[in-house]
C-alpha cells in the first residue's frame, strides 16, 4: 500500500499568551497508508489536536516535514491543493456549518474550489446520500440535532471528494447516540468509499473501530499498534491518563484476581465468550 | 420568549413566491416599499392591503406566522399611531390635555402611518421567509456586483451576511440559554430602574460576546480548511437567471406603483 501521508520529525513550537515557547509537536514520524483508518489518543495538551492540523496545512511545522500525497505542507503553492485533499471535520458541530440550508452549506466547499454548477449538485446529492442526511438536505441546520450537524459537516467535506478525512474529536459534543451515528459513518465512509480516516478522540470505544491507534504523549507518539495491542498494554494507558475500554478493564481487573483470561480482550463479545469457557 | 424573532428564517416552500428570481424580488420588494409611500387615500391603503395579501397567499406561507414578524417592533408601531393620533394638525379636536389634541385627522394619519410601517414588515418579511438566506445574498451580491469597480465589496458582504443569517438563531439559543444560566446564579433581570437593568444585562453580555468570538474564531479556520479563499474564482450551485416569471413580478409590481400614482394625482382618491 502505498502511503498518503508521510511525517517526519515533526516538530511544533508555539508562543502561548504569557510569551513562553511551548513544543506541542516533538519529533514525531508517522506514515499513513491510502484506505487506512488510524485513530489518534491521548490526554488533553498530548499533541494530537496539533498533528491533526498539520495534516491540512491549517498549521505549518517547525521542523520536520509533513507531505501529503506527495506534496509537502510547508510549501504554499501546494495549498489549496492539499486541503482538496485532506477534510477536516472539528468538535463543535455548530461552528463549522457556514449556510443556513443544509444543502448550501455542503455546497460551499465545491464552490470555493470552482467546480462547475451542474457538478456540485451530483456532488452535494451523493455526499449528503453518503452520510444518510438526504431527507435533511432543505433543512436549517440549527434544528438539527448534534449527530445530524456533525454529519452534515462531514457531508461538507466529503462533497470536496478527498482522500482523506480528519476528524478532530467530532463526537466530543455529542451524546450518545449522536457518537454512534458519527462512529457508524466515518466506518462505511473508509470500508465503503476507501477514504483514509485519521480519527482523533478520547472514547477508547470509537478508538476500537481503527485499524491502528497512535497513543500520544507529550507532543510524541507514545506507542502505536492494533487496537489488540494497545489496549492489552493497561497499565500503560493509565500511565498515559487515559482508560481503557469497559472489557479490556475488566479482563484486567479480573486477571489481577487471579482468574485465567487469555491476552488481548477488548471487547465486550470476547470477554463474555472468554468467561463461559 | 427570544425565539420570537422570525426575521430571516427562512420557510421551506414551492410557492410561486419561493420560485422568483431573488434579484427580482429584492427589487420588487424595494420598489414596494416605494409604492408604499405613494398610498394617501385609504382606498390606497386598501389597494396594498389587497396586494399583501394575495402575495402571502400565493406564497402559501402560514398566514399567523408572517403577522407574527409585525410583533418584534409592535411598540414602535402603536408609538407610532399615538404620536399621530395626539400631535396631528386637525379641527375635530376630540379631546384636549395640555398640548396634547386628540383629533380625528390625527387618528387617520397615525393608522395611516402604523399601516405603512405593517406593510413595510410584512413584504420584507415575505422576502426572507420565501428566499433562502443563500439565495437572498446570492442576489444581494449579484445586485452589487456592478458596482464592485467603484469598491463595494460586493462578495465581502454577502458572504458576512450569509454568516450573520446562519448564526442568528444560534446566538439567540445561546443568548437564550446564559439568561437561564445567569437567573440560577441569582441575577435579576426584571426590577429596578431601566438603567439598572441595563446594567443588569452586562452578565448576559460579557458570556455572549465571548462566545461568539470564539465561534467565530472557529468557524474562520473550518472555512479555510474546506478552500474558502475569498470571491476569486468561486462557482455557485445555484446559478441566476432571470425567468418570464420574474418580469411579470417586476411588471405587476410597476402597475401597482403606477395605479397608486392615479389614485393620488389623476383621479384625487
Amino acid at each position: 500500500m502505498q502511503n498518503l501521508i508521510e511525517i517526519k520529525n515533526l516538530e511544533h513550537v508555539y508562543t502561548d499568551t504569557d510569551g513562553n515557547e511551548v513544543k506541542a509537536l516533538d519529533g514525531v514520524s508517522l506514515d499513513i497508508a491510502r484506505g487506512e483508518f488510524v485513530a489518534v489518543i491521548g490526554a488533553n495538551g498530548s499533541g494530537k489536536s496539533t498533528l491533526a492540523r498539520h495534516l491540512n496545512a491549517l498549521l505549518l511545522p517547525t521542523a520536520g516535514k509533513c507531505i501529503v500525497a506527495g506534496m509537502d505542507t510547508a510549501d504554499d503553492d501546494n495549498l489549496w491543493n492539499i486541503r482538496q485533499h485532506v477534510g477536516m471535520v472539528f468538535q463543535n458541530p455548530d461552528n463549522q456549518i457556514v449556510a443556513a440550508v443544509v444543502e448550501e452549506d455542503v455546497a460551499f466547499g465545491p464552490e470555493n474550489i470552482g467546480v462547475p454548477p451542474q457538478e456540485i449538485r451530483t456532488r452535494v446529492d451523493n455526499a449528503l446520500a453518503a452520510v444518510g442526511m438526504t431527507d435533511y438536505a432543505k433543512h436549517a441546520p440549527h434544528l438539527l440535532s448534534g449527530g445530524q450537524k456533525q454529519r452534515v459537516a462531514i457531508a461538507g467535506v466529503l462533497a470536496l471528494e478527498p482522500d482523506c478525512i480528519v476528524l478532530d474529536e467530532p463526537t466530543a459534543m455529542l451524546d450518545p447516540r449522536g457518537r454512534s451515528e458519527i462512529v457508524g459513518t466515518v466506518k462505511k465512509l473508509n470500508r465503503e468509499k476507501k477514504i483514509t480516516v485519521v480519527y482523533i478522540t478520547h472514547y477508547m470505544e470509537e478508538a476500537m473501530q481503527a485499524d491502528r491507534i497512535i497513543a500520544m504523549e507529550g507532543g510524541r507518539i507514545k506507542m502505536q499498534g492494533t487496537p489488540k495491542e494497545i489496549f492489552a498494554c493497561v497499565e500503560e494507558l493509565h500511565a498515559m491518563g487515559l482508560e481503557t475500554p469497559l472489557a479490556a478493564q475488566a479482563a484486567y481487573d479480573l486477571r489481577q484476581k487471579g482468574v485465567k483470561l487469555p491476552q488481548g480482550i477488548i471487547d465486550d463479545e470476547e470477554l463474555t465468550e472468554e468467561l463461559c469457557r | 420568549m427570544l425565539t420570537d424573532i422570525t426575521l430571516g428564517q427562512y420557510y421551506p416552500g414551492n410557492s410561486v413566491i419561493h420560485k422568483l428570481d431573488p434579484r427580482a424580488k429584492i427589487i420588487a420588494t424595494l420598489l414596494f416599499i416605494a409604492a408604499i409611500f405613494f398610498a394617501d387615500s385609504l382606498l390606497s391603503y386598501g389597494v396594498l392591503a389587497l396586494f399583501v395579501a394575495v402575495v402571502i397567499g400565493l406564497s402559501r406561507l402560514p398566514v399567523l406566522m408572517v403577522l407574527r414578524s409585525v410583533k418584534p417592533l409592535w411598540i414602535i408601531i402603536v408609538l407610532t399611531l399615538f404620536i399621530h393620533a395626539f400631535t396631528g394638525e386637525g379641527k375635530d379636536v376630540l379631546y384636549q390635555y395640555s398640548f396634547l389634541r386628540l383629533t380625528t385627522e390625527g387618528i387617520i394619519m397615525g393608522i395611516k402611518m402604523s399601516l405603512r410601517l405593517v406593510f413595510l414588515l410584512l413584504i420584507s418579511s415575505i422576502l426572507t421567509f420565501t428566499t433562502s438566506p443563500i439565495v437572498l445574498t446570492d442576489g444581494i451580491e449579484a445586485l452589487l456586483r456592478p458596482f464592485k469597480c467603484i469598491g463595494v465589496p460586493a462578495h465581502e458582504l454577502a458572504m458576512m451576511m450569509t454568516i450573520a443569517l446562519r448564526f442568528i438563531p444560534t446566538l439567540i439559543e445561546e443568548t437564550d440559554r446564559i439568561i437561564k444560566a445567569q437567573t440560577a446564579r441569582g441575577a435579576d433581570f426584571d426590577s429596578g430602574s431601566l438603567l439598572q437593568r441595563a446594567k443588569n444585562m452586562l452578565p448576559i453580555l460579557v458570556p455572549l460576546f465571548i462566545s461568539a468570538f470564539r465561534r467565530a474564531d472557529e468557524l474562520a479556520i473550518a472555512m479555510e480548511a474546506r478552500c474558502y479563499r475569498g470571491g476569486e474564482g468561486r462557482t455557485r450551485m445555484h446559478e441566476l437567471a432571470y425567468k418570464a416569471k420574474d418580469f411579470i413580478a417586476l411588471a405587476i409590481i410597476i402597475l401597482l406603483i403606477a395605479v397608486l400614482a392615479v389614485m393620488r394625482w389623476g383621479l384625487g382618491l
